[in-house]
């Protein structure tokens, strides 16, 4: 009996270790990327230091490389997405689990779920035959005043920021929207109860679980920043592609996914492919830190709700604008 | 208008707003659904899936080598992933409270996150760079470590639907660990598994960006893993981006077939996970 029952917890030793390892390989796969990419971009890395980062010329046949121009059009073009998209997210998430009649709900879900099954190519091939010239023609109808303004200037060519950040928006609503309805779904009702018990109407008992989810939420908008940051394909193929920092939403601009979309197969000598995989080392950083924290956010929320009792909401929240905290 | 009108107006102008953004998100959705349904099926014709592609400038040829293609690198990938996704939701499922397991899910969550053309990057790295050639192989890499996060996370969430007295049950009747997960729960969670293979699977079949520096292009029928492979994703991006009327209309057809696919395989995992769900409540 008892050899018995210690080869049964060798065995399960065995099966904890045997499982554990492929678990394992999941953490090195990340540590592997992260250690890969800084490998083969250490030339350009001693190279250019943290001048790679402020430079504004990139001329691979020169040898010059400044990464400035991607750092501003991906930055530029994400939040810009994340302006259009985020009201409509947080809207589809309100409608799905505060208003909607619950035969539409799942339909309703399944529909902007499909957005994100999309695969990027083919937004990018609508993007190119259909939102470009839309936008061309948007460009072309803008009155000469307000062609004066930076924001709008230059030639009607369609491909530019507009049409990345629009492709973009519609690419991160069903990201952003899903988590934060999952958000809402994990605020206990009592707090709409609550709400609704003080007097509060269908928006204001909302709003007291927009508060008690707020970090969820912030979470859920963090994510669906860091889908548009690394989307590649559409973006490459509306954005037009050209190395410049403007502030217009209708030139021409690149970003950090789409130069190393376009250029690595280029990439002749060393230094052009190592100040490519740079520009990866950084993209895979910012896109880390930002899964990181936006999970970290959306747990804080879903597990508090779990472990701790519902938190009273604040009886101030409708009645002053400057309700303090849940 | 008093305070209380005041209320009930604003209420109801914001309800009346988050309706209406669904009807926003949806329009680009009909949209973007409609354009490729017309342009794809007007396009598609039979030569599309048994001719190889023309050279450039002739009108014609289809896409043959490069279906051919996906479905070779989506067999490379799911060989390596499938395995190592499933066995790490088993280790999740069972062990789920230690600390170690905390960590590998908050790195698959990150990992699913990470841009698909920095995967590409490191599969580059790994398999090209060494070699100095594109292959197959690379390729098949690239998209595998994508679908590994997928299915380790949805393994988990499936296995952990199954009532744990099963596995009770078994270890009272004597089993060792390895025996109730992999002989009894594992069976039980079968249909949900696939399901996580199925979203993985539609996840990877469209992606474009980790293939153009991994398994590039290739105009010919190839199953070589050493060898370039050409792939429907990366077929459609280089018509669409050519100056082609032929090649664009074949670039619909192929975005039609991807769509096609992803829909399906979306459409078979929903309907999996509704049935274990039903199954196992109570």
């Amino acid at each position: 009996m008892k050899t018995s029952s210690r080869r049964r917890s060798a065995d399960d030793r065995g099966f904890r270790l045997g499982t554990g390892f492929f678990a394992f390989l999941v953490v090195a796969l990340v540590a592997g990327i992260f250690f890969e990419l800084y490998r083969t971009s250490t030339l350009s890395l001693q190279k250019f230091g943290f001048r790679f980062w402020t430079g504004k010329t990139w001329d691979p046949v020169a040898g010059e490389f400044g990464a400035f121009p991607f750092i501003w059009g991906t930055l530029y073009s994400s939040i810009l997405a994340m302006l259009i998209s985020t009201p409509i997210a947080l809207g589809i998430a309100i409608f799905l689990s505060e208003l909607s009649p619950r035969r539409l709900r799942t339909p309703l879900a399944f529909l902007t779920e499909l957005l994100a099954a999309v695969p990027s190519i083919v937004y990018g091939l609508w993007g190119v035959f259909v939102l470009v010239p839309i936008v061309r023609s948007l460009q072309v109808a803008t009155p000469g005043w307000m062609k004066k303004i930076p924001l709008f200037s230059g030639p009607p060519l369609g491909v530019g920021m507009l049409s990345a950040a629009l492709v973009l928006a519609v690419m991160v609503i069903p990201f952003t929207s899903s988590v934060a309805r999952e958000v809402l779904k994990a605020v206990p009702s009592t707090q709409r109860e609550a709400a609704y018990a003080l007097g509060a109407t269908r928006w204001e008992a909302i709003l007291a679980a927009l508060r008690f989810g707020r970090t969820g939420i912030i979470g859920a908008v963090i994510l669906g920043f860091g889908r548009a940051v690394g989307e590649t394909m559409a973006v490459t193929m509306v954005i037009g592609n050209n190395p410049q920092v403007s502030a217009s939403l209708f030139a021409p601009q690149y970003t950090m996914a789409a130069v190393i979309a376009n250029e690595f197969t280029e990439a002749a000598d060393n230094l052009y492919l190592s100040a490519l995989i740079e520009i990866g080392l950084v993209l895979f950083a910012i896109t880390v830190v930002i899964n990181a924290a936006s999970r970290f956010l959306i747990w804080s929320v879903t597990r508090e709700i779990k472990v701790k009792p519902p938190k009273p909401v604040s009886t101030m929240a409708f009645a002053a604008p400057t309700g303090g905290g849940k | 208008m008093n305070r209380t009108q005041r209320r009930k107006a604003l209420s109801g102008f914001v309800v009346f707003l988050c309706g209406a953004a669904v009807v926003l998100a949806l329009i680009p959705l009909f949209f973007v659904f409609g354009y490729v349904l017309q342009k794809g099926f007007s396009s598609l014709n039979w030569d599309f899936f048994t001719k190889m592609p023309k050279p450039v400038g002739e009108t014609g040829g289809g896409m043959a080598n490069a279906m051919l293609g996906t479905a070779y690198l989506i067999l490379i990938a799911g060989a390596f992933a499938i395995p190592v996704g499933v066995i790490a939701g088993v280790y999740l499922s069972e062990y789920g409270k230690k600390w170690f397991a905390s960590l590998v899910r908050f790195t698959a969550d990150v990992l699913n996150g990470v841009p698909s053309i920095v995967i590409g990057i490191f599969a580059y790295g790994l398999a090209v760079l060494p070699v100095k050639h594109f292959s197959a192989l690379a390729g098949g890499l690239a998209l595998g470590f994508m679908m590994i996060p997928i299915i380790t996370r949805t393994t988990e969430e499936l296995l952990n639907l199954v009532p744990g007295t099963l596995r009770e049950g078994s270890l009272a009747l004597g089993a060792t660990r390895a025996r109730a997960a992999f002989s009894v729960m594992v069976p039980a969670a079968l249909p949900g598994i696939m399901t996580g293979i199925l979203v993985a699977l539609a996840r990877i079949a469209g992606e474009t960006a980790p293939l153009l520096f991994t398994a590039f292009n290739n105009r010919y029928f190839s199953t070589s893993l050493v060898q370039p492979i050409s792939s429907l994703p990366v077929q459609v991006y280089t018509y669409a981006v050519s100056p082609y009327d032929d090649w664009h209309r074949q670039a619909w057809a192929g975005a039609l077939v991807l769509v096609g696919f992803v829909f399906v395989f979306s459409v078979l995992a929903r309907v999996v996970t509704r049935r274990l769900e039903r199954m196992h409540r109570t």
